[in-house]
Formats: structure tokens, C-alpha cells, sequence
């Protein structure tokens, strides 16, 4: 299971960095997406992949068989900023379409004073 | 236990949450704000008395014991960072009130201004990795809206980029604390720096180890990943100029300094060899641009990212001298920085434009100015008995005492350089022939004046007097040198 979630989790990243270094901004976006899914993943899967074990320890229910609850608690903290983080930037970039005409990352490049 | 720690992390979220109910009234944003913002700095204050007479406060969130709940730690090191950053939230404030216009006071800058002081105080006070990447995340929030507040074309264009950069960074620190956690299975720093000791294979560490210099790196602006901060910064108006400047890389520097002298010692060969060459690449990469550029703007921007080289390499030599001297140099650097972009601040307000080309000869008409200014940029080089002095001093110190002594020389040599960039601004705008100036009203120049005087003469007072500060900078560095320490007191609760 986990080499299957590792294959995911780079899959994931490729598809972000392609994303991300294409010159639309929409794109670029879903990127950073995609990224912070293949690192929320990677948080998931390094903790253990417990299967079917419980994740409280009862009389009886020896370590080995126990799945570790903290990844879960992290990656739903780091869902919640990535996902604030996402809108924020959606409207950030709207904005910009708005004030400089393009989402093209081409023209963007340097500085106001250079062009 | 006592919970006074929590205070100065408290104080400005509750009052920024407050401030968001009646964002019009913008005399009672204005008191309300600064009465926040002096509250923090009272309470920080005792705060550092009390770790300095009683010892490493503790607080694990919960009552949970000290492994598996969140810790808040507050030693010398960090309760002296969050004395400063409350002061300088408070001068930042008020140099507000004539500079930042009542459209962005109408439009939550307030607010935001003490949301980024709750995530920075939260994030140099925290003692647990993932919780460090949630108040970053508190911060790096409080810092979006702030860099596009006022939605200025300049703004929107810089802060698409700043956004991006610190997503990715945030999406490799999630990466990090993921193969952290795996390797250790444990979040607590103190518990990260018992464990880490007892794993023998520790080229996964390493690996891990550099990893973070690298989430940090982009934070705190080494070498080769500031490449974002200059255009950044360059955006936004120049408070919150000053407020980033002052306070956003040095987060990114504080975790170097925690992860690097607490946990991530255990190949150190490598590690801190690589710390210190980036940390000189840092500087002589900072001195090109702080040369390069005709931009007071930007002459001070460089001037961060050399002062963040010279504080990582006396961390990377962990020895005593080095680890004080980067302490010192550390909160030496956030007043001054502070100092420094609120001056040129009031010089480019007075031109109506920041290129140095296009003034002079403001010594006559602004005699006062240009003497705070003259004392503000001696105390950037660091000539004695002014702030920078002492830092540097004991960095270079460590630097000959420690395996890279080579640094040290190129400390000494670029201070000339940052000397002369700091230098040029008065020789441009203050000398020279008297160039045509807008027209400012006496209150509100006073009102700019008065904040970076005063915090000039407490950067001043800061250099002379680093005598009555060294106990406090000595037992902040004898906890980084000594994890143990840390540890125990972590323990104990």
C-alpha cells in the first residue's frame, strides 16, 4: 500500500511542477494545488498506513497493532491553510487579471521599472 | 506553569479580532491598536524578567504530558525575540498614523498588522515543529494581505509572486515535517532532540536536516533562494516595508538557529560547512545588489539579506562567541532595519520618489533628519560604540575561533561595503545640490520623525549599553549551546 501511495505522491508532484512552470497563472495555481495534495499525502503515508487497525490502544491491543491518529490531525490542519491559502490566492490573481490585463507570467517577469 | 508565555501571542489576536468589528472609526482603530500593541510589550517584558529569574517557562497545551501535546517554550533566547518584535510592532504602528493613508486604515491594516505580530510572537515562541508551520502559516497570512493591501498595480504584480513562492515553501515544509516525522515519530523538539541523538543512521538526517535549511532558506532569504525578496518588498508602502523587513526573514532565521543548534547537530561536519558557505554567499550576494541599486529602497532591501548571512554564520560556528554575537546581532538588525526603512521612508515621502539620482541637498532644509539618519546608518556597519559593534564583533570572534575562519574576513571586509552602500544614501540625498522637494506639513513630518528617532536612540542605547544586555544574550546562548537544558526544563512540566 504504501509503495502504491508513494508512486501517487510522485505523480502528484510531477503533475505540480509541470503545472507550475507553465506560463498561465490559472495553471501555476492549480499547481500549487496539486503540490500541497502530493505533500498532504506524503504526510498520510509516512506516518504508517495502519489499514485496518484501530487508532486507540485498548486492554489487549498490543502497539504493533495500532494506527498512528496524528498524521490525520496534521494533514486536516494543513487541508485548512492550503485550502485558505488557494481561495486567497484565486482572488489575488483575479484581482491582478483585472488591474494588469494578462495572467501571463511572461510579462510579469522583473520588475515595473524595467519594462 | 504559568501561562504568562501565552500572552504576548494572545493579546494582539484578540485585539485584531476586536479591531475587525468597527473598521470606520479610524481614531479608535488607531488607540485601540497601539494600546494592543503596548499591552504585548508590557506583558513580553515580564515575560522576559520572569525566564531570566525563574528559568526555561513552559506551557503544554492541554495538560497533555510533554511529548504528546503541543508545547509552548519560552527560554531567553526567544522571549528576548519577542521583546523586540513587540516593540517594534508598536513604533511600526505608529509610524503608521501619517504614512499609511485613512483608505488602508478604513480596510483592516490595523487588524492585520497585530495578526502577523500573533503569528511571528506565536512562531518564535512554539516547541513543536508542526505548530512552528502553523503560526508561519498565521504570519505568512497576515502577511499576504498586507503586502497586496491597497491593491496597487506594483502591489498585485509582487505579491502573485510572493504568494507563489511561500506556497511552495509551505508545501515543502509540510514534505519536511512528513519525513521528520516518519525517521523520529515525534513532533516535539524536545523530544526530537532526545530522539535524534539515538538513531544511528544519520544520513536520512542529514538529508532531512537540509531539507529544512531549505524551507527556512526561502523564509529567511539565503542564498540562492532570496531571488523573491527584493521585487517583493519593494511593492508595498513603506511601513509594512519595515514591519517585513524588520520581522519576516528573522522567523525564517530563528528556526535555522533553533533546528540547528537543538536538534540537527548530529553531522555537523556537513551541515554547518554548509551553513556557513551559503551564509557567506548570502552576504556577498546581498553586498552585488546593496551596491548595485539606486534605489534607497532597495539599498536597504540588500542590506536585510547581508545581515541575515553574518547572523547564520556565527550560528553555523557553535561556539559561544558566535552563537551570542549572532543573538545580539540578531535583534541589533530587526531595530535597525526598522530604523532605517522608516528614515528613508520619511527621505522618499519628502522627494516623492525613492531614486537617489533624482535627490540631494536635504542637510540644510532637514538638518535633523540627516543626523538621525547618519547615526542609523553608522550603526548598520556596526562602527563602535553603535548596535551593530558588539554582534558583529563576537560573530568575527567566533568565526576565528571556529573551523571557517575565512568568513570572518569576509565580515570584516564587506562591512566597509555595507558602510559605503548605507553611506551613499546621505551622501545623495542630503549633500549636494538642493533639488526641488514636495511640500510636507511640519505635524506630520513630525509624526514620521518621531517614531525613528526614538527608535534610533533605542538601537543607540542597544549598542552602548550591551553591557547591561549580555547576561540576558549569554544565558539565551547557553540554552542553544546546551539542548540539554532545554530539554530538561520540557520534561519537567
Amino acid at each position: 500500500m504504501e509503495i502504491i501511495m508513494s508512486v501517487v505522491i510522485g505523480f502528484l508532484f510531477m503533475a505540480a511542477v509541470y503545472l507550475m512552470l507553465s506560463k498561465s497563472l490559472i495553471r501555476i495555481i492549480i499547481g500549487t494545488g496539486l503540490l500541497s495534495h502530493g505533500a498532504h499525502l506524503l504526510l498520510l503515508t509516512m506516518g504508517g498506513l495502519g489499514g485496518e487497525s484501530p487508532p486507540v490502544v485498548a486492554d489487549g491491543v498490543s502497539v504493533s497493532d495500532y494506527a498512528d491518529p496524528l498524521p490525520q490531525a496534521l494533514i486536516l490542519t494543513a487541508i485548512v491553510i492550503s485550502f485558505a491559502v488557494t481561495s486567497f490566492f484565486l482572488v489575488v490573481a483575479y484581482r491582478a487579471y483585472q488591474e494588469l490585463g494578462t495572467d501571463n507570467m511572461e510579462l510579469l517577469k522583473g520588475t515595473e521599472d524595467h519594462e | 506553569m504559568s501561562n504568562l508565555l501565552l500572552f504576548p501571542i494572545i493579546i494582539p489576536l484578540i485585539i485584531a479580532a476586536a479591531l475587525m468589528l468597527f473598521p470606520n472609526k479610524i481614531k479608535m482603530q488607531r488607540l485601540i491598536a497601539l494600546l494592543g500593541a503596548l499591552l504585548t510589550l508590557i506583558s513580553s517584558v515580564f515575560l522576559l524578567f520572569k525566564v531570566y529569574n525563574d528559568g526555561i517557562q513552559v506551557v503544554t497545551l492541554g495538560s497533555w504530558p510533554a511529548p504528546f501535546g503541543i508545547s509552548m517554550v519560552s527560554d531567553l533566547f526567544s522571549s528576548l525575540l519577542v521583546v523586540t518584535t513587540s516593540l517594534i510592532v508598536l513604533f511600526v504602528v505608529l509610524y503608521s498614523f501619517p504614512t499609511i493613508g485613512i483608505k488602508r486604515e478604513q480596510s483592516f491594516y490595523y487588524p492585520a498588522v497585530l495578526f502577523l505580530m500573533t503569528g511571528v510572537n506565536g512562531a518564535f515562541t512554539t516547541g513543536d515543529i508542526f505548530n512552528l508551520f502553523v503560526f508561519v502559516e498565521v504570519l505568512l497570512m497576515a502577511s499576504y494581505t498586507l503586502i497586496v493591501h491597497g491593491g496597487e498595480r506594483q502591489q498585485l504584480r509582487e505579491s502573485i509572486k510572493y504568494l507563489l513562492v511561500n506556497i511552495i515553501s509551505s508545501a515543502l515544509f509540510v514534505a519536511a515535517v512528513a519525513f521528520l516525522y516518519s525517521v523520529t515519530g515525534t513532533l516535539n523538539m524536545a523530544d526530537l532532540a532526545v530522539k535524534i541523538p539515538q538513531i544511528e543512521n544519520t544520513g536520512i538526517l542529514t538529508v532531512i536536516a537540509v531539507l529544512f535549511l531549505v524551507v527556512f532558506g526561502f523564509k529567511a532569504a539565503i542564498f540562492p533562494l532570496y531571488f523573491w525578496l527584493p521585487a517583493s518588498y519593494h511593492a508595498p508602502p513603506m511601513p509594512i516595508l519595515a514591519l517585513f523587513g524588520a520581522l519576516l526573514t528573522k522567523v525564517g532565521v530563528y528556526a535555522i538557529m533553533r533546528t540547528y543548534t537543538l536538534f540537527f547537530t548530529m553531522n555537523t561536519g556537513f551541515t554547518h560547512e554548509l551553513l556557513a558557505i551559503i551564509a557567506i554567499l548570502t552576504i556577498l550576494a546581498g553586498c552585488v545588489g546593496a551596491l548595485a541599486y539606486f534605489d534607497v529602497k532597495k539599498i536597504i532591501i540588500y542590506n536585510i539579506i547581508i545581515a541575515v548571512g553574518v547572523i547564520l554564520f556565527g550560528v553555523s560556528q557553535l561556539n559561544e562567541a558566535g552563537v551570542q554575537g549572532s543573538i545580539l546581532y540578531l535583534i541589533h538588525d530587526m531595530m535597525i532595519k526598522a530604523a532605517l526603512f522608516f528614515l528613508v521612508g520619511i527621505v522618499a515621502v519628502i522627494f516623492g520618489t525613492s531614486n537617489l539620482r533624482k535627490m540631494g541637498g536635504l542637510m540644510k532644509t532637514y538638518p535633523v533628519l540627516g543626523w538621525t539618519y547618519l547615526v542609523a546608518a553608522f550603526g548598520l556597519a556596526g562602527i563602535p560604540p553603535l548596535s551593530g559593534f558588539p554582534g558583529k564583533l563576537l560573530i568575527v570572534q567566533g568565526g576565528f575561533e571556529g573551523p571557517q575562519f575565512w568568513g570572518s574576513i569576509v565580515i570584516l571586509a564587506t562591512s566597509l561595503i555595507v558602510l559605503l552602500s548605507a553611506v551613499r544614501i546621505f551622501i545623495y540625498a542630503f549633500w549636494g545640490e538642493p533639488v526641488e522637494t514636495k511640500p510636507l506639513k511640519k505635524p506630520a513630518y513630525n509624526a514620521m520623525l518621531f517614531p525613528s528617532m526614538i527608535l534610533v536612540a533605542v538601537t543607540v542605547f542597544f549598542g552602548v549599553g550591551a553591557e547591561l544586555f549580555m547576561p540576558f544574550v549569554s544565558g539565551a546562548a547557553e540554552v542553544l549551546l546546551n539542548p540539554s537544558l532545554y530539554i530538561e526544563a520540557v520534561f519537567k512540566e
